[in-house]
C-alpha cells in the first residue's frame, strides 16, 4: 500500500454519493508556469495591470467563437443531474467539483458582465464580479476537472463541462495565469518533438533496444523503423510508449502486429507525440501546431496512411480534429479513414486471419478493460456508433481466454475517468489523482471480488500512468495494468518464431 | 373600455413583443456563433438523420435525463407533458371555431394542470431537501419555479373552482390577435393568471428557460459524428489558417 499525507478514500465496490463538503479541494493548486514557458506558447508572461479587463475580453472573444460555451453558459437550469457523475466530486466531495458548480464559477462572470440579469439584479441570478478571489478558484477547479465529458452524457442538453474548463484555462492563459505541467510540455513538443523531450537519438536507442528484445525473445527480426522515407504507414503514438511500463509493450505488439499484416511502417521523430496538451488547455492555435507536426511528418516520409497508438486524448484530437485542424488529408491513400486507431488495424487484420494467434498465452490473467474517457465519449472506432467500445473488448477477446466487464454504469459511455487526464497527471495534484480515482477503483474492487479479475487492461498512455501510480494507495498492485498490444504481443505467434518450452515460458513472465 | 382591459391588453402586446424579439434574438445569436470542433458527445450518431433522431428523442423523452435520474426524469416529464397539454388545451381561446383535436384535448388538458403543478412541487422540493441541488440554487431559480406554480394554480382555480366567463374571455383573446379590443372579464383570479403569464413571457428570453432553445443548438448533442469522412472548418479557423500559411 502506497504511503499517503492525505486520506485514501475507503473502497467498498459501490461508489456512494457523498455528503456536500465545502473547501475540502480548496487547498489544491498546481504549479504555475514560468513567464519563458508562457511566452513559448504565445501568451503573455506575466498578470497585466488590467487582467480583469483583459479577462473579461478574452471572455466576450471565445463567446464570439465558441457556440459550445455561449449555449452552455445560458441553458442550465441548476437540474443537479449532473452532481452526482463528476468522478472528482465522488472522490472528494467538495460541491466545486460538481459539473454545474464548477461551470458556474465561469458562469457566475458570464451573467455579470454579458447578461441583462447579471448587470442590473446580479444578486439574483447568482451573477458575481471577477475578482482575485474568483480567479483563484477559476485556477484551482478548471485544474480539477480532467474534461472527461462524463457530465455531457447525463446532461438533458449534453452541457459539456470540459468545454468550459477549456475555455477558462484559455482565458487565463490570455491573461498569463497558465499551468506548469501541461505549458512546459507543450513547449517541449515545438522544441524538441514531444511531451517528455526525448531527442531522436534517445528514440532511435529505443526502438532498438526493442528490435533486439523481440529478436531475442522469438527469434524473428521485427523491425521498429524511425523517419523511414517511403513507409506505407505513419505510427504517431505516445512519447510513452517509447519506455514506460506497460506502455512500451503495447509498442512492441504493435510492431508485431505490422510485421506479420506485410506492412512498411515508421515513426518520426519529428511527429514523436500522439498526445496534444493543446486541448486541455483549450488552446485552438497551439492544439493546432502540434497537429500540423503530423502532416509535415506524412508529407516529409511520403507515407500513405496514418496509424494513432494506444494513447485516449490523442485519439480524440487525430479522430475529431486531425481533419480540421490539419487537413485535408488528399494525399493519402482515401481507402482508408485518415487517421485509423491501431486497434482498428488490428482487428482489421484479426478479422482477415492474417494474424495467428495463441490466447492460451494469457491463459494467468482475467482481464478487464478500462474505456478511457477520451475515447468513450469524443470519439469512434470503425464505422458504427460505438465501435469504440466493441473493438477493443473484440481484440481482447481473441488474444484472452477469460475476460469479464467491469459493472455497468462505471463502463462504456458511462465510464469513470481514471483520475489523471487534461493535463493533471502532475505529483502536486496527487491527493486529487488519489481521490478522482476512487470510482473506478471501486468498480475495479467489484469486479475483482466477483469475477476474480486480475488484471485491468487499457488503450490510454495517461490511463496507464495514472493507473500505476495510484491503484497501489488503494491496495492493487501496478503490474495489474496491462496494455491491450501487450496481450496481443503475448499471444501473437510471428512466422518462423521460435518453437519449445523457453519461449513459452518467456510469454507467460512477461505477461504477469 | 375599461381601464383594467387596456392595461392587460397593453401589458400582452408589450410582452409578446419582448418575447419574440428576445427569443428570436437568442436563435440568431445561437445560430451565428461557430461550432468550429465536432463535439459531439459519442456514441453519436454518423447520419443527419440520426441526428434529427438523437434530438427528437431529448426533446421529447428527456433520453439523457432519464440515463441520469429516474426521480428528476418523473418530475420533470410530469411537469413537461403537463405543460403541454395545458398549452394545446388554451389554443381553444385563440382559434375559431375550435379544431376537432383541440377539442379533444379540453379534458385532458384540464387536469393535466395537476400533473403540471404537482411535477413542479417536486421539483421545487428538490431544491430544498438535495444538498448538491441546494448548493447550486440561486434566489432565481426558486422565483421561476414560484412564477410557473402561481400560474398553474391559479389557473387550475380558475377551471375548476372559480369559473368565469369564458366567451368573454375568449372574446377578449381573439380582440387581442385582430386588434379589437374586448372587454375583460375582471376576476382577480384570472387577472392574476393573465399577469403573471405576460411576466413570464418578459422575463423569459433573459432566463434559464432559454434552454428550451439552446438544446437544439447544443454541440454536443447536434452535430454529426463524420469529422474523419467530411472537413470542418469554421469561417474564423479558415482565416487563422490563410494568415498562418
Amino acid at each position: 500500500m502506497a504511503k499517503a499525507n492525505f486520506e485514501v478514500p475507503e473502497i467498498t465496490g459501490v461508489t456512494e454519493v457523498p455528503p456536500v463538503q465545502p473547501d475540502t479541494m480548496a487547498h489544491l493548486e498546481t504549479f504555475r508556469a514560468k513567464p519563458d514557458f508562457m511566452e513559448a506558447l504565445g501568451f503573455p508572461g506575466e498578470m497585466p495591470e488590467d487582467w480583469k479587463e483583459k479577462a473579461i475580453e478574452a471572455m466576450g472573444d471565445m463567446l464570439k467563437k465558441y457556440r459550445s460555451l455561449q449555449v452552455f453558459l445560458d441553458a442550465c437550469v441548476k437540474c443537479g443531474a449532473c452532481t452526482d457523475k463528476c468522478h472528482y466530486f465522488l472522490g472528494t466531495a467538495d460541491p466545486k467539483n460538481m459539473p454545474v458548480a464548477r461551470q458556474d464559477l465561469l458562469r457566475k462572470v458570464y451573467r455579470r458582465y454579458f447578461t441583462l440579469a447579471g448587470k442590473f439584479f446580479p444578486k439574483l441570478v447568482g451573477a458575481v464580479d471577477l475578482t482575485e478571489e474568483v480567479l483563484q478558484d477559476w485556477y484551482n477547479y478548471y485544474h480539477q476537472c480532467s474534461q472527461c465529458r462524463r457530465c455531457s452524457v447525463f446532461c438533458p442538453y449534453g452541457i459539456d463541462t470540459a468545454e468550459i474548463s477549456m475555455a477558462a484555462r484559455e482565458i487565463m492563459d490570455r491573461i498569463g495565469v497558465g499551468d506548469k505541467y501541461c505549458n512546459e510540455i507543450i513547449g517541449k513538443v515545438f522544441r524538441i518533438g514531444n511531451n517528455l523531450g526525448l531527442p531522436e537519438p534517445a528514440l532511435a536507442d529505443t526502438l532498438e533496444g526493442l528490435e533486439e528484445d523481440v529478436y531475442d525473445d522469438t527469434g524473428v527480426k521485427v523491425r521498429y523503423p524511425l523517419d523511414e522515407k517511403g513507409a506505407e504507414i505513419l505510427l504517431v503514438t505516445p512519447s510513452a510508449d517509447f519506455f514506460a511500463e506497460p506502455h512500451v509493450d503495447g509498442l512492441m505488439g504493435y510492431g508485431k502486429v505490422f510485421h506479420e499484416a506485410g506492412v512498411s511502417w515508421t515513426l518520426s521523430s519529428y511527429a514523436s507525440e500522439a498526445a496534444n496538451f493543446g486541448m486541455f488547455i483549450g488552446s485552438y492555435e497551439n492544439m493546432r501546431k502540434i497537429s500540423l507536426r503530423i502532416r509535415k511528418a506524412a508529407i516529409d516520409l511520403g507515407v500513405k496512411r496514418i496509424i494513432f497508438g494506444e494513447c485516449g486524448h490523442a485519439w480524440r484530437v487525430a479522430y475529431a480534429f486531425l481533419n480540421t485542424l490539419a487537413g485535408p488529408f488528399d494525399f493519402l491513400d482515401p481507402k482508408y479513414p485518415v487517421p485509423q486507431h491501431i486497434l482498428e488495424f488490428t482487428w482489421e487484420q484479426i478479422q482477415a486471419g492474417k494474424l495467428k494467434l495463441d490466447p492460451s498465452a494469457n491463459d494467468d490473467m482475467v482481464v478487464t478493460f478500462h474505456d478511457s474517457c477520451n475515447v468513450a465519449r469524443a470519439t469512434r472506432m470503425g464505422d458504427k456508433p460505438g465501435g469504440q467500445f466493441e473493438i477493443p473488448r473484440n481484440v481482447i477477446k481473441a488474444v484472452c481466454n477469460n475476460y469479464v466487464d467491469m459493472p455497468d454504469g462505471t463502463i462504456k459511455e458511462a465510464t469513470f475517468c481514471c483520475g489523471g487526464g487534461g493535463g493533471l497527471l502532475t505529483d502536486d495534484l496527487m491527493e486529487l489523482r488519489v481521490k478522482g480515482a476512487k470510482p473506478r477503483m471501486d468498480a475495479l474492487k467489484a469486479a475483482t471480488e466477483e469475477h476474480g479479475v486480475t488484471h485491468m487492461a487499457a488503450i490510454c498512455a495517461i490511463c496507464k500512468s495514472q493507473f500505476t501510480k495510484v491503484i497501489p494507495y488503494y491496495g492493487f498492485d501496478m503490474d495489474q495494468i496491462v496494455s491491450v498490444h501487450q496481450l496481443v504481443s503475448n499471444a501473437i505467434i510471428l512466422t518462423g518464431q521460435d518453437e519449445g518450452g523457453d519461449e513459452e515460458e518467456e510469454s507467460a513472465e512477461d505477461a504477469a | 373600455m375599461s381601464f383594467l382591459t387596456v392595461l392587460v391588453a397593453a401589458l400582452f402586446y408589450l410582452a409578446t413583443v419582448i418575447f419574440v424579439t428576445g427569443v428570436v434574438y437568442r436563435i440568431w445569436l445561437y445560430a451565428r456563433v461557430p461550432a468550429p470542433l465536432r463535439i459531439a458527445t459519442t456514441p453519436a450518431p454518423v447520419t443527419k438523420g440520426g441526428v434529427v433522431l438523437r434530438m427528437f428523442r431529448e426533446v421529447a423523452f428527456f433520453e439523457s435525463l432519464f440515463k441520469s435520474n429516474k426521480l428528476l426524469w418523473i418530475l420533470a416529464a410530469l411537469f413537461h407533458y403537463g405543460l403541454a397539454l395545458v398549452l394545446l388545451r388554451h389554443l381553444r381561446y385563440f382559434i375559431e371555431p375550435v379544431p376537432l383535436v383541440v377539442e379533444l384535448v379540453q379534458p385532458f388538458g384540464k387536469y393535466a394542470a395537476f400533473a403540471m403543478v404537482f411535477g413542479l412541487l417536486g421539483l421545487w422540493a428538490r431544491r430544498f431537501l438535495i444538498d448538491r441541488v441546494r448548493y447550486v440554487t440561486a434566489p432565481s431559480d426558486h422565483l421561476m419555479l414560484a412564477l410557473l406554480v402561481l400560474i398553474g394554480l391559479s389557473g387550475a382555480l380558475t377551471t375548476f373552482v372559480a369559473h368565469t366567463d369564458v366567451v368573454a374571455l375568449k372574446d377578449f383573446a381573439l380582440g387581442l390577435l385582430t386588434f379589437d379590443l374586448k372587454p375583460l372579464p375582471g376576476d382577480p383570479l384570472l387577472v392574476i393568471h393573465l399577469v403573471l403569464v405576460a411576466v413570464l413571457m418578459i422575463v423569459f428570453p433573459y432566463s434559464k428557460l432559454l434552454h428550451g432553445v439552446g438544446i437544439f443548438f447544443s454541440p454536443t448533442r447536434n452535430m454529426v459524428d463524420n469529422p474523419r469522412e467530411q472537413r470542418h472548418v469554421a469561417n474564423w479557423a479558415r482565416k487563422l489558417e490563410e494568415e498562418n500559411s
